[in-house]
């Protein structure tokens, strides 16, 4: 018997400058459920499309700098109030991504939406915190203030789709980064629902970029890149690590690497304590010192 | 003039291939013109008999003065006379192994165990050392680098000692730090400093490493190893328990076999960026945290309202501070259209009155350049920007007859696209562009892969916080140029390295940060 009503399936696309375009490649990759269903095709992009990416980022990082504090930390709060409304579709993604039962799934999306809060609320105090004014011994006034390092490439981690996602990408955004994300290879898709928030959030095109993709083909050009300058390579894959460090000495990238004995798999990204660290947002920040002397 | 200074001023040899735009200042007279003033001085030598050189220096390992494993030793010179100061032992990977295994074993059983009150105590002597043995530090830091006395007694020495005072405070307050975590050492740090400030750099690696309670390997420069090997004559003298600072010279080879040990935990780098890549690519794929701190271009921007006689001030400081020698050197004067002939025969004039020559003597500002193969690097990139079509200025001063001196050069007519304007010499060169707005003056200082530092001269405070903003650099002096304080984090952007030096931000380098 034909059902009543053929439902409307999802064409999952990469973000790129607030546009959702499909790899100029043309190409796509099944992402399967942990059981093994199918259950979509992802875009399988270019290194052509990870270029358009980072230019985009590019272009976008110094407006974002250039922000106030606070309306940045609102811009992020924003994203957290247009997930919760669509917490039921992360909750049934997440939980056919990652293989939840539909409570952990939604405990996993809620802690994903108050993670956005906790890292939103920093936006204007981070400087606070980590700047510092210098008594230095001599008639000067000297000071420390934070700033962006400008555009930072994530490998997203691959077990945990949307929170450890969210994790990662939050602290280098706040900290007024433009970024590049590559989303989990295997479980993507909440990525790509996070991107369509994103397009109708306040967040300006271009800040968030996020591909999916084969880490494998993606990584060492996003490490190689030179206009990238940072890369978090929590997510890079272990065999791939040692070439994408090489990469990244190239042009004396910072990077940010997962603690020594810490695993994707294993991580917990529900403990708070783990995961919403002030540390995070400074691994995306230069100190800058000024000095000026003081006279009449 | 000095005593070591002939009377016939002549171009350095290899200086000479290329167009002859050479501007010679005749020696006469002449305010505004950029002739030299002929005042001389009579010298004031510095006397060198508060140090004893010894004719041999060992590694110090563990707490003891050792040979290297294959008993190999290597020269160290004076560059201002070219002779030989002493015999010191060339480290090799073995050497390295075994000062690495004498950190771990005081990490674990000694400087791990100590509290933090305790550290700061050692740390605080240490200060105190380098204060009672200042003069001493002073003399055998000119006599191995190169750098006038001048230099040495009154910023080198102090700052070390400073440094070392800084942190000391920090050992027992690392709670405050860090709020809401708890920091610990990272273990073993491995080190490798530059021969441009041998003893400051020294205490800027050791002193947060030890204040954070990780124990270290240090390797000084090939050129320069004696007041680092002076330095472990002051951990002695504090009684520091033994290998807690383990300091083992010897040339680049031996600083990559000790970053590549596999028992460090750290690894910390002041050097040339293409040196610092090196050293990134050692430590990829490990699990050894890493801060680096590397070359510069820095642009000196002046704009048309800066008080000009304090702009030409900061200007030499900027390039001729150290002969040049100085990672953030303000290689790059960025001088406003309207001003920048004013401010070039200012410049002209006052270069006039730098003395260059014997680094001991008390009146000289430009001493020895610290190796042969740097000043034949300087040379060949002197030449280059007069191939390239730059005008070049010297001024009409006399250089020793011995020893590795370059005059004091200028720059005009400098392209951006020029050698000298995009590479980092590391000697007195100063190249002179211009501009006419400040986004211009912007985009042409940030058109650099480097960002260690910048400096800008204005008297609008608007102006001056705008360009702070919008300098790609890690340290910004406004109407001043080449200061440094131990409470001031320093470090850089983009390719000048990550990581801080100095304040609070400087001891996020060596610790790990855990959960309370």
């Amino acid at each position: 018997m034909a059902p009543d009503r053929i439902d409307v399936r999802k064409t999952y696309k990469l973000y790129i400058g607030g546009d959702f375009p499909r790899s100029e490649s043309g190409r796509s990759y099944v992402v399967r459920a942990s059981n093994g269903d199918a259950l979509a095709n992802a875009v399988r992009a270019s290194r052509k499309d990870l270029r358009d990416a980072v230019r985009a980022a590019r272009k976008a990082a110094q407006p974002w700098a250039d922000r106030t504090a606070m309306n940045r930390g609102q811009v992020l709060y924003r994203v957290a109030e247009l997930m919760e409304g669509r917490r039921d579709q992360f909750v049934a993604e997440v939980a056919a991504a990652e293989g939840l039962r539909a409570g952990r799934a939604e405990t996993v999306v809620d802690r994903a939406i108050d993670r956005w809060v906790w890292y939103a609320g920093w936006a204007d105090k981070i400087a606070q915190v980590l700047g510092s004014s210098n008594p230095v011994a001599a008639p000067y006034f000297n000071f420390t203030i934070p700033e962006p390092t400008g555009v930072v490439g994530i490998v997203a981690p691959e077990t945990s789709s949307l929170l450890g996602l969210v994790s990662r990408l939050a602290p280098p955004i706040v900290a007024g980064n433009a970024v590049v994300v590559l989303a989990s290879e295997t479980r993507p898709l909440p990525a790509v629902t996070l991107s369509e928030v994103l397009a109708s959030s306040d967040v300006p095109g271009g800040v968030i970029n996020i591909l999916t993709g084969l880490k494998k083909e993606l990584v060492p050009v996003l490490a190689a890149h030179v206009d990238v300058d940072s890369l978090d390579v929590w997510g890079v894959p272990a065999d791939l690590r040692t070439e994408v460090e090489l990469l990244a000495a190239e042009d004396i990238k910072r990077i940010s690497r997962r603690p020594a004995g810490v695993t994707d798999a294993r991580f917990d990204w529900l403990d708070d304590r783990a995961a919403e660290r002030p540390e995070w947002i400074a691994a995306w920040l230069e100190m800058k010192t000024v000095w000026h002397p003081i006279g009449t | 003039m000095t005593a070591m200074a002939t009377k016939t001023p002549t171009v350095p040899a290899a200086t000479n291939g290329a167009v002859s735009r050479v501007e010679h200042a005749p020696a006469s007279w002449g305010l505004g013109d950029g002739a030299a003033i002929p005042w001389d001085y009579a010298p004031a030598p510095e006397s060198r008999e508060i140090v004893t050189i010894k004719e041999q220096y060992g590694l110090f390992i563990g707490g003891k003065d050792v040979v290297a494993s294959d008993g190999q030793t290597f020269a160290t010179v004076n560059p201002a006379t070219e002779e030989p100061l002493a015999q010191v032992a060339r480290g090799t990977a073995a050497d390295m192994d075994k000062a690495v295994r004498a950190a771990r074993s005081s990490f674990r059983r000694t400087w791990s165990r100590l509290s933090g009150k305790e550290r700061a105590k050692y740390l605080f002597r240490i200060a105190r050392l380098l204060q009672e043995r200042s003069r001493e530090f002073a003399v055998l830091e000119s006599m191995d680098s190169g750098k006038p006395i001048k230099e040495s007694r009154d910023v080198d020495v102090p700052l070390a000692a400073a440094h070392f005072w800084y942190y000391a405070g920090w050992a027992d307050k690392l709670d405050y730090a860090f709020p809401g975590r708890v920091a610990r050492p990272l273990g073993v740090a491995a080190q490798v400093i530059p021969w441009n400030f041998p003893l400051l750099m020294l205490a800027w690696k050791i002193a947060p490493a030890l204040a954070a309670g990780n124990t270290v390997v240090l390797k000084p420069a090939s050129t320069t190893p004696l007041s680092a090997l002076l330095f472990a004559d002051v951990c002695r003298q504090a009684d520091l328990p033994p290998g807690v600072v383990n300091i083992v010279p010897g040339p680049g080879e031996v600083g990559m076999a000790l970053i590549s040990n596999p028992g460090v935990d750290k690894v910390a780098f002041t050097g040339s960026t293409e040196i610092g890549r090196k050293i990134f690519q050692g430590v990829a794929g490990s699990d050894k945290a890493l801060t680096l701190e590397l070359g510069g271009k820095a642009a000196n921007i002046v704009f048309d309202d800066a008080p000009l006689d304090q702009a030409v001030e900061g200007i030499v400081n900027g390039i001729y501070f150290n002969q040049g020698e100085v990672c953030c050197a303000g290689s790059r004067l960025l001088a406003q259209e309207s001003i920048v002939e004013p401010l070039i025969e200012k410049l002209k004039d006052r270069l006039s009155t730098i003395r260059v020559g014997d680094p001991l003597d008390k009146n000289t500002d430009v001493g020895a350049i610290n190796s042969r193969s740097q000043l034949e690097k300087i040379t060949e990139l002197v030449a280059a920007g007069r191939a390239e079509g730059a005008e070049m200025y010297q001024p009409a001063c006399d250089l020793p007859e011995r020893g590795y001196f370059f005059r004091p050069t200028l720059f005009t007519n400098v392209a951006q696209s020029h050698r000298i304007a995009r590479e980092e010499i590391f000697g007195p060169v100063l190249s002179v562009l211009t501009f006419r707005t400040p986004e211009e003056a912007v985009e042409k200082a940030n058109n650099t892969p480097y960002g260690l530092s910048a400096g800008i001269w204005t008297d609008k405070g608007s102006r001056i916080l705008h360009m702070v903003k919008r300098m790609k650099a890690g340290v910004v002096w406004a109407n001043t140029f080449n200061r440094f304080d131990p409470t001031s984090p320093f470090g850089g952007y983009k390719e000048s390295g990550f990581g801080r030096e100095g304040g609070m931000h400087g001891l996020h380098a060596y610790v790990r940060l855990e959960d309370r």
